[in-house]
């Protein structure tokens, strides 16, 4: 007999004739109508129409036929409500037959047909299911709960099956424990915070009695339950994880790596000194090397999930890097994965075996998987310093190949190994030039660009190659033509006499031809430092670029812990976190890797705090700053405004030197205005549009030098404020702060990515400013900001940078460049931080100084509401570098004579009036006297701050 | 968990399709929300629930390169697909599922099929989807995978279905207890009349080797398969020569375990089948288990130590101009003269080029077969410590790609009589305490059996 007959009925009035079927006496002819309805329903056709007479068919005692009547019941009672009813009798009759197949099969199909007047009447055979004699039956009503809170959660909860459910975990019967946990897992998932599962110490030993008993799929599920498990302390992890280990070898893979989730995750609890730590380490190898043997589709899950593991720790895995070596014939998904693993277990050890073999594979025929091979011999020379220059000659090799896209991801990579290792390769260049032509993808291009920008004093041609590129200036993709505006402006700044046309060319085909406006900014900012300050330009554009990170495309901390405790699911497949690809609410509870706590210790230090968990002592963004900068922006100047207002500075910075001879530095001994090359300031209605956003940002920290609240310990800290606001910057936002501490002066920025795409490759400049204020370091984000992430820097600063003075005097303007785009704001820095730990002068040199000094360069102030006793005063003010030299009482008043030096020599004098006696006049008097007057403003400033926080 | 299941033939037409979820084929979450039980048309509500199936034949069945990955992810729906000839299989899912648990459900799902009804074809599953029905009704519930061990299910889902009214009460409650019990792969009750046992060890050994000679890799993937035919509730117990368990016992005389030492073998990880008492093997390192009924693969394990490699390919290849090419291949038996390999093939890559061949060989025959790229040569047996050499000239057409040829590896196949981990089976204990056979009784036969795996030597 075969069924296969039934799919080929196509002809018309068929429906006709499966109804005089269905309903005729023969149980036969029934039976092979039932078949024909369910093959029609297979391959899509509506066969809806026959649902009364399909019904009719419920009530026989053939198994078979009940199947197939169940089966058509569950895809079409949900449009059929009302006559759906007509099978509820049938159903309750049969969850009281006597054979439990039976009774099990009913309550399991009413569970699947979602039709609310249904439900109602699954309740109590379903209660009367979940205490069966047999646990065939049991088992199956405890997934039916599931199913029932899916359609009608509220109803599950009145009638207490989640309880019934709670006591099937102490089951006699393996499979129904495992079933009641399967159900309240997943229960649980859309009720994050209820405490359903209510995992202890007791049923956690339950749990891990019925994993030795149960089926392949119920060790799963269990499992998967455990791994949501906290041990309360490091000796509850490790007797689990003992417990568990056995499961690494289990013919089934899913179960091992549900094994190797709970042992990652627990381990993370226990001590790296504990002997049973090692072994641990040890036992996770073997079973890891072994799901590589499995069938492809395995495979790739498992070496998605290997890749989790060797990052979070490689030392698993370090010595098995034969076992990720390429199979001719591994289907692509497993080749490439392979290949990644490869790269992460790279070191000197083996470095030489892995070279050989990427070697060999540069050579295949899938195109992507050549360029990836290409591209991690690159990954390589970073990686492994020693190997760096087999992987040039490697890379060169492949290079004169000609093949097309091994050239191009060759010199893509090659960009690269030239950052890491500065003035050491760079010979190749004349090599990488003889391929230009061939270059038609953009990465490679732009690679190529960046290369001849970067040494272009090397290459005698540099401006006929660069020209060549800018013929087709506007068909080129942005990434080449972000690069060749960069390349062309380095090559000018490096070789000016030549270039002028071109660089000419490039600027006014990026700002007036462009209609892409990161193009055109980056345009006009490199035309307004052109003509503004070529030195500067030089020190922004040829700044020396810090060095590239060893691994560039880990997966950030956070979300790699929280991909660990997601082993072996589709998270691990996609490297994603649930909420990336789960609708609605379920699932996406934010799990994290359980922090260490010892038994030993009864309190929790803070060196044990959770290693993924997000640092929580950020000093409070100050959350106005928007209304604030609204404020500013209509010129509705309300609160006490201490530095210039918006109009002079926003035209100050606008018109500084726009049309000056500026270039003369750069260009030698020229007479201004002759030779010298004759720059036009773009088009000036554009300048305010697109100046003034960034000004206005800049502008708005004038207010945190008196509104910031902080407490007070060395050297006063304002609270960090908004520098430049997300939606100025392409999404990443940079608050920050300065900050003292014996004698080094710190900038803490924190910086938030709050765009869609990971932001790298981070470097931060400053302008010259009235102090020489200038990063001491590089800034150093070591990992890809991925977004909604923020981290914390702090950015050493020195004062040895050029000088040029300010308006205001504190005024500091920064530029922040990403893989996005470059960024400016303005900022003005506490003066309280240039005060120098030295500033103390003797009492002699005080008096003297204090008359030395003429009268008009004495400064009066008031410091309103200040109730401070005089020695709190003094204090205070030593803390942050401002010493009293003498202290006297006039006439109830304290004077306190003080002095403070600041970092570039400048002495400050100052003597402050203090009524203590008085309650009601708590008003200090300052005067200040100092040889340079114009930092008397900004010193009372500093006091005042200081004073009032 | 599982939303739904979809068997597609070649063409990307649905053979079977189950779903268990709801949220599968859905359009939008929100659609079902507002029009939850009416108000969208039944044809349009439909037509959403074909939605997933569609789905996977368009970007995947129907898709114009190659498969790129076995899950993918089509408009926040995942996709798990296994092919078997040319029948797809899919497991379509909204959630975070277990994504290894899926895939092992669908290995699991196909051994069942081909249990029942053999090879998994068009045909085979269009004249059992009643069954097939039947099967997936019973071995994934709401999406989980249940019991789905073929001889517990063979017991109560059956191709005549008529069976259940006729039987007794014991019988139905033995059935449900085996589904659910500790021993759900076996039935009690079973009798032979000769209590019998076979066990074959089956291993692939695996070689990547250099055209130098050297070893770039090489392991052994290795499986126990034991067919069983013992009545009651036998207690077997296991044992081979695994270094560790030797060395422990040898530890009292020193004498015998440097001997046994030699013969003793290091297994590098191990697999068992869910019979096997894992956490005693942990403990003790010893293998107890009472079997399933039939046949079953006990263990799988893996070593990369000491491994006999049964042939040595020796490559030689010689450009001759850009026109011609000279191959020379010698392999070389390495096993005791005594045995015979057999079923021997070298395969021998050439050019795409490749306009003509002319083959030179002492032993076997060997044919260039440019659908294949290749020359094949096969030899039916070979004694061990024996040497054999082919040679060939091949013409090439001369081209312009300036791509060089990629020289594939040169691949061999082959079958021994020996394992060439070194494995041996040192005992098989049956114990039946019940009924009166006792370990004497049982006949036991053992046989090795190595083949070549993935056996391939750069040139």
């Amino acid at each position: 007999m075969t069924d296969s007959k039934y799919f080929t009925t196509t002809k018309k009035g068929e429906i006709f004739e499966l109804k005089a079927e269905l309903n005729s006496d023969k149980k036969e002819k029934k039976k092979e109508a039932v078949k024909k309805v369910i093959a029609s329903m297979t391959v899509g056709k509506d066969v809806s129409a026959l649902f009364p007479d399909v019904v009719n068919c419920m009530q026989t005692d053939n198994l078979e036929l009940k199947k197939l009547v169940y089966l058509y019941l569950m895809n079409y009672a949900k449009s059929q409500p009302d006559m759906a009813i007509m099978a509820v009798n049938t159903f309750v009759k049969d969850c009281e037959d006597p054979n439990p197949l039976i009774r099990a099969l009913a309550v399991r199909t009413m569970g699947c047909i979602r039709v609310d007047k249904i439900t109602e009447y699954l309740c109590e055979p379903l209660r009367k299911c979940l205490k069966d004699e047999d646990p065939y039956v049991r088992k199956t009503a405890a997934v039916c709960v599931a199913k029932l809170h899916d359609i009608n959660a509220q109803l599950v909860e009145d009638q207490g099956f989640l309880d019934t459910l709670k006591d099937l975990i102490s089951d006699s019967n393996p499979m129904v424990v495992a079933n009641a946990v399967a159900a309240l897992s997943e229960i649980a998932e859309s009720h994050p915070s209820s405490n359903l599962l209510d995992l202890n110490p007791q049923s956690i030993n339950k749990l891990l009695t019925a994993l030795n008993e149960c089926t392949e799929w119920g060790q799963i599920f269990i499992l998967d339950c455990l791994a949501n498990y906290t041990p309360k302390d490091d000796r509850e992890a490790q007797s689990i994880c003992e417990r568990v280990t056995p499961r690494l070898s289990h013919a089934n893979s899913a179960v091992v790596l549900s094994a190797v989730k709970v042992l990652m995750k627990f381990m993370e609890m226990l001590s790296k000194d504990l002997d049973y730590y090692g072994t641990l380490l040890k036992k996770l190898a073997p079973p890891l090397v072994t799901l590589l043997s499995a069938e492809p589709e395995l495979q790739y899950v498992a070496l998605r999930n290997i890749n989790l593991i060797v990052q979070k720790r490689p030392e698993i895995l370090k010595h098995e890097m034969k076992v990720f070596f390429v199979k001719y014939n591994d289907p692509i998904y497993v080749k490439l994965e392979k290949l990644d693993i490869m790269i992460r277990l790279a070191s000197q050890a083996n470095i030489a075996q892995v070279l050989a073999e990427l070697k060999e594979y540069a050579t295949e025929v899938d195109v992507d998987f050549v360029r990836k091979a290409v591209r991690a011999i690159g990954r390589c020379a970073i990686k492994v310093e020693q190997s760096a220059e087999r992987c040039v000659s490697t890379l060169l090799d492949l290079i004169q190949t000609k093949v097309n896209y091994v050239v191009q991801e060759a010199i893509v990579v090659i960009k690269d190994i030239f950052r890491k290792y500065p003035n050491k390769y760079e010979s190749v260049i004349a090599t990488l030039c003889e391929n230009l032509d061939s270059l038609d993808e953009p990465e490679a291009r732009a690679a190529m660009i960046w290369i001849v920008g970067e040494y272009a004093e090397r290459i005698d041609n540099a401006d006929e190659l660069l020209e060549s590129f800018l013929e087709g200036f506007h068909d080129e993709s942005t990434q080449v033509q972000l690069q060749l505006l960069t390349a062309i402006v380095k090559l000018f700044l490096k070789k000016p006499t030549e270039t002028q046309e071109l660089v000419q060319q490039v600027l006014s085909l990026a700002t007036q031809d462009s209609d892409n406006p990161d193009l055109r900014d980056r345009g006009y900012i490199y035309w307004r430092l052109l003509s503004t300050d070529p030195v500067a330009a030089k020190e922004v554009v040829l700044a020396e670029k810090p060095l590239i990170s060893e691994e560039t495309d880990l997966i950030e901390p956070t979300l790699l812990d929280e991909l660990i405790c997601y082993i072996g699911t589709l998270a691990s497949v996609y490297h994603k976190p649930p909420s990336a690809f789960v609708e609605g609410g379920r699932g996406v509870v934010h799990k994290s890797l359980p922090p260490r706590t010892a038994s030993s210790e009864s309190t929790e230090s803070p060196e044990t705090a959770p290693a993924g968990a997000p640092s929580g002592e950020q000093p409070d963004v100050i959350p106005t700053q928007g209304d604030l900068l609204g404020d500013l922006l209509n010129l509705d100047l309300g609160p006490p405004v201490s530095g210039p207002p918006l109009a002079t500075s926003s035209v100050q910075m606008g018109a500084v030197d726009l049309l000056g001879g500026g270039l003369d530095s750069l260009m030698g001994d020229e007479p201004e205005g002759i030779g010298g090359p004759n720059f036009v300031a773009p088009p000036a209605t554009t300048v305010p549009a697109n100046l003034g956003a960034s000004m206005g940002s800049g502008l708005s920290d004038l207010f945190d030098l008196t509104s910031g609240v902080g407490t007070l310990s060395g050297s006063y800290v304002a609270p960090k404020a908004v520098w430049l606001p997300a939606m100025k910057a392409k999404g990443l936002e940079i608050s920050g702060t300065f900050t003292r501490q014996v004698g080094s002066i710190s900038m803490d920025l924190q910086l938030t990515n709050k765009a869609l795409q990971v932001m790298t490759d981070f470097a931060i400049q400053f302008n010259r400013n009235s102090f020489g204020l200038a990063p001491a370091a590089p800034l150093q984000v070591h990992a890809p900001l991925s977004p909604n992430q923020t981290v914390e820097i702090s950015l050493p600063l020195n004062t040895v940078g050029s000088v040029m003075k300010m308006e205001p005097l504190n005024n500091l303007q920064v530029a922040v460049k990403n893989n996005i785009d470059v960024f400016y704001f303005s900022t003005l820095y506490p003066l309280h931080i240039l005060f120098v730990e030295d500033g103390k002068m003797d009492r002699q040199m005080f008096l003297a100084t204090w008359k030395d000094i003429p009268n008009e360069n004495e400064a009066q102030f008031q410091i309103r509401d200040c109730p401070l006793n005089a020695e709190a005063v003094s204090s205070r003010l030593q803390s942050s570098n401002i010493f009293t030299v003498a202290k006297r009482n006039v006439e109830g008043q304290d004077m306190l004579y003080q002095s403070l030096k600041l970092t570039n020599g400048i002495w400050v004098l100052a003597e402050l009036r203090i009524q203590p006696g008085n309650p009601s006049f708590t008003d200090l008097e300052l005067s200040l006297k100092c040889r340079a007057p114009e930092v008397s403003q900004h010193v009372y400033q500093a006091y005042e701050t200081i004073l009032k926080n | 968990m599982i939303g739904g299941l979809f068997i597609y033939n070649h063409k990307g037409e649905v053979l079977i399709s189950r779903v268990y979820r709801d949220d599968i084929g859905r359009r939008q979450a929100a659609d079902s929300a507002i029009f939850s039980s009416s108000g969208l048309p039944l044809e349009e509500r439909l037509a959403n629930r074909r939605n997933a199936v569609d789905a996977f034949r368009v970007n995947v069945i129907h898709a114009r390169q190659q498969v790129r990955s076995p899950v993918t992810n089509i408009a926040r729906t995942s996709f798990f697909h296994v092919k078997r000839s040319n029948i797809w299989l899919a497991a379509v899912t909204k959630q975070n599922v277990n994504a290894a648990m899926v895939f092992e459900f669908l290995y699991k799902m196909c051994d069942v099929m081909a249990a029942y009804f053999g090879k998994i074809s068009e045909e085979n599953i269009k004249n059992n989807f009643v069954l097939i029905y039947e099967l997936l009704d019973e071995i994934l519930d709401f999406g989980y995978p249940q019991n789905s061990e073929t001889g517990a299910l063979k017991t109560f889902i059956t191709q005549q279905g008529i069976k259940s009214q006729h039987q007794t009460k014991e019988e139905q409650s033995q059935i449900t207890s085996q589904v659910t019990g500790q021993i759900g792969w076996r039935r009690e009750g079973i009798k032979y009349r000769r209590n019998e046992l076979f066990l074959d060890v089956l291993e692939s050994v695996n070689l990547l080797m250099s055209p130098q000679g050297q070893v770039l890799s090489a392991h052994v993937s290795g499986r126990v398969v034991m067919k069983s035919y013992l009545s009651g509730m036998p207690e077997c117990k296991f044992g081979m020569n695994d270094k560790i368990v030797i060395e422990k016992q040898g530890k009292g005389t020193a004498d015998e375990t440097s001997k046994s030492g030699k013969q003793s073998i290091a297994i590098d990880d191990c697999t068992f089948h869910q019979c096997v008492r894992l956490s005693k093997f942990d403990s003790e390192r010893s293998i107890s288990f009472i079997p399933p009924d039939g046949e079953f693969e006990l263990m799988r394990y893996r070593t990369t130590k000491d491994i006999i490699l049964p042939f040595r390919v020796i490559p030689l290849v010689r450009e001759v101009g850009r026109t011609k090419l000279e191959v020379k291949v010698v392999i070389k038996s390495n096993f005791k003269p005594s045995l015979l390999a057999q079923k021997i093939e070298v395969r021998i890559p050439t050019p795409l080029n490749t306009s003509g061949v002319q083959v030179i060989c002492m032993k076997g025959k060997a044919k260039y077969k440019a659908s294949e790229n290749a020359i094949v040569w096969k030899i039916k047996r070979m004694a061990g410590m024996k040497e054999s050499q082919i040679s060939a000239e091949i013409e090439l057409l001369p081209t312009n790609d300036k791509k060089k040829w990629a020289r594939p590896p040169i691949s061999m196949n082959f079958e021994v009589p020996f394992a060439p981990s070194g494995l041996k089976v040192r005992y098989l204990k049956v114990f039946e305490p019940k009924l009166n056979y006792s370990d004497h009784d049982v006949i036991k036969w053992v046989r090795y059996i190595g083949r070549s795996g993935i056996y391939e030597t750069r040139c």
